[in-house]
């Protein structure tokens, strides 16, 4: 029992990283149609940022504060010089416009920083640990989890309730009728590529935080099995990227824990073939409204 | 009279096809010594595997981002079959008896190792292949993941991360040059096949081949198997170059600098491997003298980790955003000129000279032309 607290716990922390990316590669999906291969990285952006940020003797609160906005700055910044030019390019042109500048930023922060691994040093405060049913969690767990909730609801009452939020749901419906209606269509993208960034700041932060040590490669992964998350919920619905992350940390942290010994290595091909499974029989992913194509 | 165009002349496709590269490639290789060698293996390689990706990304329209899983396939199969049952026993503990115990030539070996990748890609192509556009590019990639778990995992045949090593040296020159030329006869074979164009078609609109009667499914499995195939020749050749193989060398890396090649060279045509795998496979190796740090103009630049990535991927974000059909783009010249019979015959009639000469002076006279002209122009007040 113990153990299967404590896989749940892990799970839980896990997810809610990956909630918090999933929740980017949606947002900006639904809006422009594409995927930000790159999406990924800005986690990197925002961990190095804050070890620089912290190493230059700044304090920690001020430090997450600014990295978050240099993470947004660079979100826009990608969008602006990479992706605006082929919006209405085919598709394998976006795949791999995103894929070069996820490339491209990797290799310059490698050239910057070398790929070295790092160690971040966050405050003591965040390491403390205390028992919850005989398990212990972290204060950085509480905060992991603390985060991803309220920053879930305030993108969802910011999507619903204000006028932006309204703008983005028209955009996404319908491009050419949002744009009649005198909707700034480059606004509304600049928009989700900020909401998407900040989350994947927080969610970088927190996992390097976690974990302690980083390095130029942490991104990719992170940002291929955030996006696999999205896809099991179903590109463009909040609620589907949120249980999608949920769901693919369960997949990985018990089928490492529970399947038995030998087969117990293959943990990360078994969660794909969960995601290939769920796309045959669901192709538009478990919250996913069937009224869009996939592709 | 129409007199043709020089590109369609045969002396001119023979000169600059087949002649030039040829002179290129025998110096290259006599001038270069044993460095040089290893490193033009490589490229025919690298073509092999661009020119099967353009396959399936370029040319049906299928994107997948998972060449380097069937490349890792290849290469570990084939390694398996060629190395010796003393061999693969002291390194991979308890692999199988009956598995040790077959040891094959090369040529057998690397087609078994083709055939069984191109079977397992019909198994999962029967299920990804469903997804479309950016889903299937993540799938592939998956792909990628999955295929280097098994491997990894799988000690008793692949002896885990370790990987394999003690392969013979099989992939000389000459056998890469023939795979390399048989690769891309057979694929200029299938692109103008009815096959091929079918293939075209789906790409260019589902619903109208759909109303040809083109089966969707089976024209993008077949090209996708077709497309697993070669990349698994280019891994066994590969795998057989390097002599040790890993895991980890057939990961997100190996994947995008294939893609980055098939991109670069030009998606949609079987030509666009030769200078997209030229580009990849010569520039990093040009790169290399710099990354250490060197002096320009007196001035110091210091040691660049990563120098090839960084210049890889902004050449790479260039094109996309300047030449987004890479270098040749849609014209198959180079592989259609290699492999038209009417290259070596023309060079055998009198009329191809006779337009030969036509058509070059014809363009000296518009470059002399366009030269005057323009130093009127600069003259003027």
């Amino acid at each position: 029992m113990e153990f299967f607290t404590a896989q749940l716990i892990s799970a839980v922390k896990l997810g809610s990283i990956y909630a918090l990316v999933a929740i980017g590669y949606s947002i900006v999906y639904s809006i422009m149609g594409m995927i930000n291969f790159a999406h990924g990285e800005l986690l990197m952006i925002a961990t190095f940022s804050l070890w620089l940020l912290l190493s230059a003797g700044v304090p920690f609160a001020v430090a997450v504060v600014l990295a978050v906005i240099i993470t947004a700055v660079f979100g826009i910044l990608i969008e602006r010089i990479a992706y605006r030019s082929i919006r209405n390019a085919g598709e394998s042109t976006q795949i791999i416009t995103s894929l070069a500048v996820s490339i491209f930023l990797e290799a310059l922060c490698q050239a910057i920083f070398n790929s070295s691994s790092k160690a971040l040093i966050i405050p003591d405060v965040f390491s403390q640990t205390f028992k919850v049913l005989g398990v212990t969690v972290s204060v950085i767990d509480v905060v992991t989890l603390a985060c991803t909730a309220a920053l879930t609801v305030a993108v969802v009452l910011f999507i619903r309730h204000t006028r932006v939020g309204k703008a983005m749901r028209a955009v996404a419906d319908n491009q050419e009728a949002a744009n009649l209606m005198g909707i700034n269509k480059d606004r509304i993208i600049t928009t989700a590529f900020v909401i998407g960034s900040v989350l994947a700041a927080v969610a970088g932060i927190l996992y390097s935080g976690k974990y302690t040590s980083f390095s130029n490669d942490m991104g990719f992964m992170l940002g291929v099995k955030a996006f696999i998350a999205a896809v099991l919920g179903g590109l463009g619905s909040l609620t589907g990227a949120v249980a999608g992350g949920y769901i693919m940390a369960l997949l990985e942290v018990f089928f490492s824990g529970y399947l038995p010994q030998g087969i117990g290595s293959y943990q990360t091909a078994f969660t794909f073939l969960v995601l290939i499974l769920v796309l045959l029989i669901r192709p538009n992913g478990l919250f996913g409204s069937s009224a869009r194509e996939r592709s | 009279m129409e007199r043709p165009k020089l590109t369609d002349n045969p002396l001119f496709r023979f000169l600059t096809v087949v002649l030039l590269p040829a002179v290129l490639l025998i110096i290259l290789r006599t001038a270069g010594g044993s460095y040089y060698e290893s490193v033009l293996i490589l490229f025919f390689i690298n073509v092999i595997l661009a020119a099967s990706l353009n396959l399936t990304n370029g040319i049906t329209g299928i994107f997948s981002l998972g060449h380097a899983a069937f490349m890792a396939l290849g290469a570990y199969i084939s390694s398996i079959l060629t190395l010796s049952e003393k061999m693969k026993q002291t390194m991979v503990s308890n692999m199988p008896e009956w598995l040790a115990k077959i040891q094959l030539p090369f040529v057998p070996a690397v087609l078994t190792a083709a055939v069984i990748t191109m079977l397992i890609a019909g198994l999962i192509g029967l299920a990804i292949l469903r997804a479309k556009g950016h889903y299937l590019a993540v799938i592939t990639l998956g792909m990628v993941i999955v295929i280097k778990s098994v491997l990894d995992n799988a000690s008793n045949l692949t002896n885990g991360s370790r990987g394999l090593s003690g392969m013979a040296k099989y992939s000389t020159l000459p056998v890469v040059i023939i795979a390399a030329l048989l690769t891309l006869y057979i694929l200029y074979r299938i692109r103008i096949s009815a096959f091929g164009r079918s293939m075209v078609a789906l790409r260019e609109d589902e619903d109208a081949a759909a109303s040809l009667g083109i089966s969707y499914r089976s024209i993008r499995l077949l090209s996708f198997m077709v497309s697993t195939f070669f990349a698994a020749v280019g891994g066994a050749l590969w795998a057989h170059l390097q002599r040790t193989i890993a895991p980890s060398l057939f990961y997100f890396n190996e994947t995008f600098v294939i893609l980055e090649m098939s991109v670069l060279g030009g998606m949609a045509s079987l030509s666009g491997a030769i200078p997209g795998a030229a580009i990849l496979t010569f520039l990093p190796q040009i790169l290399a003298n710099f990354s250490t740090g060197f002096t320009i103009f007196g001035v110091q630049i210091p040691q660049i980790n990563g120098l090839t990535n960084i210049v890889m991927s902004i050449l790479f974000i260039v094109t996309i955003i300047f030449r987004k059909q890479g270098v040749v783009g849609n014209s198959e010249y180079i592989v259609s000129s290699l492999f038209d019979p009417k290259t070596y015959t023309g060079l055998f009639k009198k009329k191809t000279y006779e337009d030969f000469a036509f058509a070059f002076r014809r363009k000296q006279r518009s470059t002399a032309r366009r030269l005057n002209k323009q130093t009127m122009e600069g003259e003027g007040p």
